[in-house]
């Protein structure tokens, strides 16, 4: 089986653009991540589209409407948050199968404001604070607090992941905000769902992200494996049975499978990563991630973000982008902006939140429902 | 309109004699308990072997957040819970009678479930509905 590369990649910076479409949003990334390998559209094979508020509407096709109508296989899908990266992994699996051999993958999303989740059902009455919340800073709020359970984590600590990447954000023109944010600036902003502070929940934006993945043969025949980053591993995995499942939606254990696979795909393990871009929709949900990934023991997730480890300059820096706390999250998108910052820092173009000397970096996403996506990559040259 | 309270969610059962009680169905194979009907376990796959019990109304609890920002009209801040009850099921719902102050809120601390007006939330045909809450249990 051939080897795929990402070739080209790239995301816009992430705001709010109510006046442009959908489709618009999505063919600015597609460009960007063309022009980054100096290919066009013309010479794309397939497209992969990730986008889930207009998951019936053909968004991949009202790109190619946008930016070149070559009649090519498009793919649209909608996995929750995990949408971009099982868009990028679609389109890394059909290189893989030898189905195409340059493609190029889409994630885009635009977000109205306010608080996700907590609909209820569509008869009787609604159920929103009257059978506790659905919101999603409720659902990560009670996910952190079982952690708090199991291993005594404070707010104080779940608030420290908020500071630091909205620090890393301070470095990353493509992020929504850059701005430094201390600690008692987190913790007495409004309280939404405690523990998460409103510093605490990921910002609501609009955003795209495109990689353009070719075979280990095309990608060499055009020249561009100076730049190419290898795709080490791709896994999807759905939420296995538990116990409390139907109340509390599961973001561990699908983690835990996927990294276990994505580490054995790669051949590598936790300890072998540069720099990770985790799934930080919550400030709680960074935490439980450190233990999911590997990047430490369980119950050792306090004591690394008390220590700096994740951090840039850390031992294994996490969320170097600014993550979405402060990046934001367009949540079609997020799947292939995190692979945008990842594959930035393996070629070396970080600038000030570079990553020095990054060979290998991991990318996760988690799409409550639940999908987690996670992806291993690898400098080349 | 319905001439008694209608339940809040159809895992709560309303019995024409006797006291209102949660429903939980569980897997004669291994055990799992689910709070919907249903042919298929998703724990283990067994298909047919799925029984009706009554959950317990005491328990655990398990996980909580306190909810200060929600949606228009719906009054904050109230405390959201995870409850394990004795019986092995996991139901959620709003932790009543009880302040919601981080600082009280123990983890495994003894709940019961009560059973009660829904707020006084009405349907579209004007129903009344009854919901069930957790509260602090002392003995």
């Amino acid at each position: 089986m051939t080897d795929a590369y990402v070739v080209g990649v790239d995301m816009i910076k992430f705001g709010r653009f109510p006046e442009k479409s959908v489709p618009q949003i999505g063919a600015e990334a597609a460009l960007l991540a063309l022009d980054d390998c100096d290919l066009t559209i013309q010479d794309m094979q397939a497209l992969y589209c990730g986008n889930l508020g207009q998951a019936s509407a053909m968004v991949g096709q009202r790109i190619l409407q946008q930016i070149g109508q070559t009649g090519i296989p498009v793919v649209n899908c909608a996995n929750a948050c995990a949408t971009g990266a099982t868009a990028f992994r679609e389109a890394w699996a059909s290189v893989k199968a030898d189905l195409h051999d340059l493609v190029i993958a889409v994630g885009v999303e635009q977000m109205g404001r306010g608080l996700l989740g907590g609909g209820g059902g569509r008869s009787g009455i609604p159920k929103e604070g009257l059978l506790g919340s659905g919101t999603m800073p409720s659902v990560f709020a009670e996910a952190g607090m079982e952690h708090t359970r199991k291993h005594g984590t404070t707010f104080e600590q779940f608030a420290k992941v908020s500071v630091k990447n909205h620090h890393h954000a301070t470095m990353n023109a493509k992020a929504m905000y850059q701005i430094e944010t201390p600690l008692e600036t987190v913790m007495n902003s409004e309280m939404i769902s405690y523990p998460n502070t409103k510093l605490m929940c990921s910002v609501n934006v609009d955003g795209s992200a495109a990689a353009v993945i070719a075979s280990e043969k095309k990608a060499r025949e055009l020249g561009l494996m100076d730049r190419a980053v290898k795709v080490r591993a791709s896994v999807l995995t759905s939420d296995p049975w538990q116990e409390r499942d139907l109340v509390m939606p599961d973001v561990n254990t699908c983690t835990r499978k996927a990294a276990a696979a994505a580490y054995e795909m790669a051949g590598v393990g936790p300890d072998d990563l540069d720099l990770v871009e985790l799934h930080d929709c919550f400030a709680t949900a960074e935490i439980l991630h450190y233990e999911n990934l590997g990047l430490c023991a369980d119950g050792e997730a306090g004591r690394l973000i008390d220590e700096d480890e994740v951090a840039l300059g850390g031992r294994i820096p996490v969320n170097a982008s600014g993550g979405l706390l402060s990046k934001g999250h367009p949540l079609g998108a997020t799947g292939i902006a995190n692979i945008y910052e990842v594959s930035t820092h393996l070629r070396g173009e970080a600038g000030k939140r570079q990553v020095e000397g990054a060979r290998l970096g991991l990318t996760h996403v988690i799409g409550l429902g639940s999908a987690c996506g996670i992806h291993i990559l690898e400098r080349v040259a | 309109m319905s001439a008694k309270p209608l339940p809040a969610v159809p895992y709560l059962k309303i019995p024409d004699t006797g006291d209102p009680y949660l429903e939980g169905h569980k897997c004669d194979v291994c055990g799992a308990i689910f709070l919907d009907a249903r042919q298929v376990c998703a724990k283990c796959g067994a298909r047919e072997q799925m029984r009706a019990i009554a959950l317990s109304n005491t328990g655990k609890l398990y996980s909580w957040s306190i909810v200060y920002r929600s949606f228009p009209g719906i009054e904050v801040p109230y405390i959201s819970a995870v409850v394990d009850l004795d019986d092995g099921a996991t139901v959620k719902g709003n932790l009543i009678n009880f302040e919601p102050d981080p600082a009280n809120i123990a983890f495994d601390m003894p709940v019961e479930v009560t059973y009660g007006d829904a707020l006084g939330r009405k349907d579209r045909d004007g129903n009344a509905y009854l919901s069930y809450f957790f509260q602090p249990r002392t003995r």
